[in-house]
């Protein structure tokens, strides 16, 4: 059973998004890394990019199978996960705690059309 | 019976029997009638071997032999006997691309040898397994380009390139909507300073150079890197694997995409293909270059193996989304080369080159010395040049064709003349002579 | 990998000094290539003997498996027998040794083999003209759809740029789309595998005025004829779009059926499935792209000859061989075989979609699937027993897809001893599914680790040794 943690918010695409302040820090979930399998490459976006909501902003890759990597919301980019480029398995290990990009959020009323924890939790189940 | 298929009478009734069908129209009656095919083909009846061969002799004889000293993209390089020999190991001719690592090894191993070889050849970090050919080799580090520097869509091409590949190159940028803005030339070689300024409009992701060019002059890419990465575009260059033995490599002039065509390392004319391209990039692009890659790994036993690796920047996994469409590689065409490689080794390859080099120079002087050629651009060339001629070249094409020779290619008021270690000096006084006869 | 000395890399075996060739004496005199123009990296290829290299390759090719070496029922990809001839007429001096560029007045006879291989392909698909500059598959489906999309610019059409895709079709028909600048549009796939006639109706009513093309295989990926073939055609028509074939699974229609007449207007073959080139362990191979009368005009410029020309005497050669009488029955002995093993082992491995195939099918992995033996062990586990596996996962529209396409050259001995051990894999996946979950066993490597090759790339001998000295 995949982790699901309270607090966050969820997008169908299966990406969460952890609000502090003025800025989210972006990633996917348990559930994800787990479909997909052992991560080789995480293909991340520049500082300074923007990110719109609904929209790719890179992609995660195991051997077999690549995924876009879909914004649950507009902002611009200020930080990526620079661990990942070294070690992109961090996101097996622990894909809350190795979020992939952290965004200035440009409008917080986005927030409001992603699922919560127990909303996921039961869009899982049906997966 | 067929020698072919080996179905014998009793097997088709016992396999149709447990396919629950009573003849073999049958299994296609899921087949609208009226789209069924019910005619004979209108095709020769067939053959036995014998016959076959005396319809291949027929058109053999239907060609004519000549004396190559054209290139244009084509050479006539010598190919060591060891080499088609090896082509011929049925294991490796007749299997498939290598998903099944397993059983595979042989194939992904020797692509791994290639592309040590390539990387040893152009100085780049790494190379793909191959690609179709050069003119497709430089379409795709087109695209490659547009992907790997994002927001932008335009390349700049030097007139100086061959021509055919040019035409490849705007074909594939028609269809994808990427803007090709040639770069004008300047006694036969790139003018640098219409490239900085067509670099300075901005919006460029690549600019396309070849070397040695289409007249086959050495050109002087001195500051060409530096002033593509100040505009944020990458330098592709097109080049000649074989004379990369002695020329300044791709990566020395600072490339960052190494394409062309792996034609030049042995492999026959064979009117037109196949051949192969090839792509060699930085550490960095590797994850925007197209094509196969093969990489090294361990099995479950501890054993070194090779497997086809970072597949998910391919088609079959990517789908739309990949940079190419690509799937295969010319894997056997990779296998040539690298045998080629190893048979010439690095003095070989070094020796074929000079000769090529020493004959191409010495055949200039001999056409000069009989008054009627003239060198079109004087610049320093390597096996390749481009001659005026003061008379009816048409004519006199004709007639060295007539006399069993291919006086290069046909090119204006000349003609582009190339030379390899195949051509003898024998070989060459006898068609000066004729061109000192002719009037 | 059995012997040290061959699992070796050439680089490996290279002695300073050594020498494989020989070239002749200069006699030209030297020339100096100016010392600006010459490159400063040493040039690090192997020195080796003759003898050398050509026991490296051979050691090599043993650790390979081809059509010559067994049974090779891998779906889609049409692994028939490569005949000799082919490979004796492909090297003749009078064709090795033709210049791209020589006059025409030297090149009648392979001119005329172009034209004649060209009438052949026309009269065996029904369509009125060829292209052979396509290099690959891929590449003819990039020719035939930049030549829909030629046609409909010329005409003014310039919103013509969806193509529509069935949702079961290999990556390759979208990525090739994609690279003609084409906008993909996915139609469902009923539960049998066939286009969903209805979702395709809805698409041409929403979005009939920019369809440039349908592209299909037929029959499909799963080895279904898709019946509906003329209905679909008749829609796209309608709506101003052209029909595109992928001639990946032309051979069970030698025969039987002309994409032509299916109502396709434009298609590309793969010389090297139907026509029995060899694959070569990915190529070279030839994607001739077909068309109908009028639509020859719009052919693009991809390669700069006439394709890969050698490739085209190989498959001249076999339509000659096997002639108007042979070439006919190649798609019923096909789809017979593949039809005797499907019903000989669907007691065992699970057949989503129970009806007649052509010359492949689908298996879903095994029947029982409380032993945890995947479609991947039982793919391994084949290569034990001296065959090659199936192709797997793949179509995706199952988890555990074993897809099995036996060729028209298969004895039924061969395909009964196949059988034969597709049942007694079976058999250990319930009794020993320890020795599935680590096969291969008898191969020269075992499972090879592809996680680590991904996020350590070491791709060349180079880095190789330089890996090993950090």
């Amino acid at each position: 059973m995949a982790k699901v943690i309270e607090g966050l918010y969820y997008s169908e695409s299966h990406e969460f998004i952890r609000v502090e302040g003025d800025f989210g820090f972006i990633g996917i979930t348990d559930f994800a890394q787990k479909a997909l399998g052992n991560v080789v490459y995480v293909d991340m976006p520049d500082v300074d990019d923007e990110v719109n909501a609904g929209e790719e902003f890179g992609a995660v890759e195991s051997v077999k199978a690549a995924s876009d990597l879909i914004s649950p919301v507009s902002g611009t980019v200020v930080e990526v996960n620079e661990a990942l480029e070294d070690e992109p398995g961090l996101i097996n290990k622990d894909a809350f705690e190795n979020w992939i990009i952290k965004v200035e959020i440009s409008d917080k009323n986005e927030l409001a059309d992603l699922m919560n924890a127990q909303a996921y939790t039961e869009f899982c189940e049906k997966q | 019976m067929y020698k072919f298929f080996p179905h014998t009478e009793e097997d088709l009734k016992l396999m149709l029997e447990k396919s629950g069908v009573d003849s073999l129209d049958e299994l296609f009656s899921q087949i609208p009638q009226d789209i069924r095919f019910k005619d004979a083909y209108q095709i020769p009846s067939e053959m036995s071997e014998i016959e076959v061969r005396r319809v291949f002799d027929k058109l053999a004889e239907q060609n004519k032999q000549l004396t190559c000293f054209a290139g244009f993209g084509v050479y006539d390089h010598y190919t060591p006997a060891a080499v088609p020999n090896i082509l011929q190991r049925s294991e490796f001719l007749t299997s498939y691309t290598p998903y099944q690592a397993e059983i595979s090894q042989g194939t992904l191993h020797y692509i791994f040898e290639f592309q040590s070889m390539m990387t040893q050849l152009t100085g780049m970090e790494v190379s793909n397994a191959s690609m179709y050919d050069g003119t497709t080799a430089a379409a795709e580090a087109m695209m490659m380009a547009v992907a790997a520097t994002k927001k932008t869509n335009k390349v700049l091409v030097s007139q100086t390139i061959n021509p055919k590949t040019l035409k490849v190159i705007e074909t594939y940028a028609l269809h994808k909507g990427i803007e090709v803005v040639t770069i004008d030339q300047n006694e036969g070689v790139t003018d640098l300073n219409d490239m900085k300024a067509k670099l300075a409009e901005g919006g460029v992701a690549g600019v396309i150079m070849q070397q040695p060019n289409v007249y086959g002059i050495i050109e002087d890419f001195t500051g060409v890197a530096d002033e593509c990465h100040a505009a944020k575009a990458l330098f592709i260059l097109d080049t000649v694997p074989a004379d990369l033995a002695l020329l300044k490599t791709p990566a020395e002039w600072g490339a960052d995409i190494a394409v062309g065509d792996g034609q030049s390392l042995g492999i026959p004319m064979l009117f037109g293909g196949p051949y192969l391209g090839f792509m060699c990039t930085t550490s960095k692009l590797i994850r925007k270059m197209p094509g196969r890659i093969v990489g090294m790994t361990k099995d479950n036993r501890g054993q070194r193996a090779f497997v086809l690796t970072l597949q998910a920047r391919e088609q079959h996994i990517r789908r739309q989304k990949a940079t190419s469409n690509i799937c295969s590689n010319q894997s056997l065409m990779a296998l040539f080369v690298t045998v080629y490689l190893a048979i010439m080794g690095k003095q070989g390859l070094k020796e074929a080159a000079q000769l090529s080099f020493d004959g191409a120079h010495y055949l200039l002087d001999q056409l000069t010395s009989t008054g009627h050629f003239k060198l079109a651009y004087d610049k320093p060339f390597f096996n390749e040049f481009y001659v005026k001629y003061d008379g009816d070249a048409d004519k006199l094409y004709d007639k060295l064709v007539q006399e069993g020779f291919l006086p290069g290619v046909r090119f204006e008021d000349g003609f582009i003349f190339a030379v390899t270690e195949k051509r003898s000096k024998e070989e060459i006084d006898k068609m000066v002579k004729i061109i000192n006869e002719f009037k | 990998m059995n012997n040290r000395l061959y699992g070796n890399l050439i680089f490996e075996l290279s002695v300073e000094g050594r020498k494989g060739y020989s070239l002749p004496k200069n006699q030209f005199g030297n020339y100096q290539l100016p010392e600006e123009a010459r490159r400063k990296a040493e040039l690090e290829l192997p020195q080796c003997d003759e003898l050398t290299v050509v026991r490296h390759y051979t050691n090599l090719s043993a650790n390979n498996f081809g059509v010559d070496n067994g049974f090779y029922p891998l779906g889609s990809c049409t692994m028939k027998y490569n005949p000799k001839i082919n490979e004796e007429m492909a090297v003749m001096p009078q064709f090795q040794n033709i210049h791209p560029e020589q006059p025409e007045s030297t090149t009648v006879g392979v001119r005329t083999l172009v034209e004649q291989l060209e009438k052949a392909l026309c009269e065996i698909t029904g369509l009125a003209h060829f292209t052979f500059k396509p290099y690959a598959g891929a590449h003819g489906e990039l020719t035939g759809l930049m030549t829909i999309d030629n046609y409909h610019r010329q005409k003014g059409d310039l919103k013509r740029k969806k193509v529509i895709v069935p949702d079961s079709a290999h990556g390759t028909n979208p990525a090739s789309a994609a690279v003609c600048g084409l906008e993909v549009v996915e139609v469902k796939s009923l539960s049998d595998g066939t286009v969903d006639v209805d979702d395709l109706k809805r698409i041409v009513e929403e979005q009939g005025e920019e369809i440039a093309a349908m592209m299909m295989t037929n029959p499909n990926t799963l080895g279904l004829f898709e019946k509906n073939i003329p209905a679909i055609a008749d829609l796209i028509h309608q709506a101003g779009g052209l029909m595109y074939y992928d001639g990946a699974n032309l051979n069970p229609m030698l025969g039987v059926c002309r994409p032509g007449d299916m109502g396709f207007d434009v298609m590309h073959i793969n010389l090297h499935k139907t026509f029995s080139t060899p694959h070569g362990g990915g190529g070279p191979g030839a994607g001739p792209v077909g068309v109908r009368e009028g639509l020859q005009d719009f052919f693009p410029f991809v390669s700069p000859y006439q394709g890969n020309f050698g490739v085209m005497v190989k498959a001249y050669a076999y339509i000659l061989s096997l002639g108007k009488e042979h070439i006919a029955e190649v798609g019923p002995l096909a789809t017979l075989n593949a039809n005797y093993i499907k019903e000989s082992l669907k007691d065992v491995y699970e057949l989503p979609i129970a009806t007649n195939c052509c010359h492949e099918f689908v298996f879903d992995g095994l029947k029982d699937k409380s032993t945890g033996v995947t479609t991947m062990d039982v793919a391994k586990r084949l290569l034990d027993y001296g065959y090659h596996a199936p192709t797997i996962y793949f179509p995706l529209l199952f988890h555990e897809s074993l897809m099995i396409e036996p060729t028209e050259n298969e004895s039924k001995q061969t395909i009964d001893g196949f059988i034969e051990v597709m049942r007694a894999i079976a058999d250990e996946a319930r009794t020993n599914p320890q020795v599935l979950k680590e096969a291969p066993h008898n191969t020269p490597v075992g499972r090879v680790d592809d996680v680590l090759a991904a996020t350590h790339p070491v791709v060349t001998y180079k880095a190789l040794v330089e890996d090993k000295e950090s």
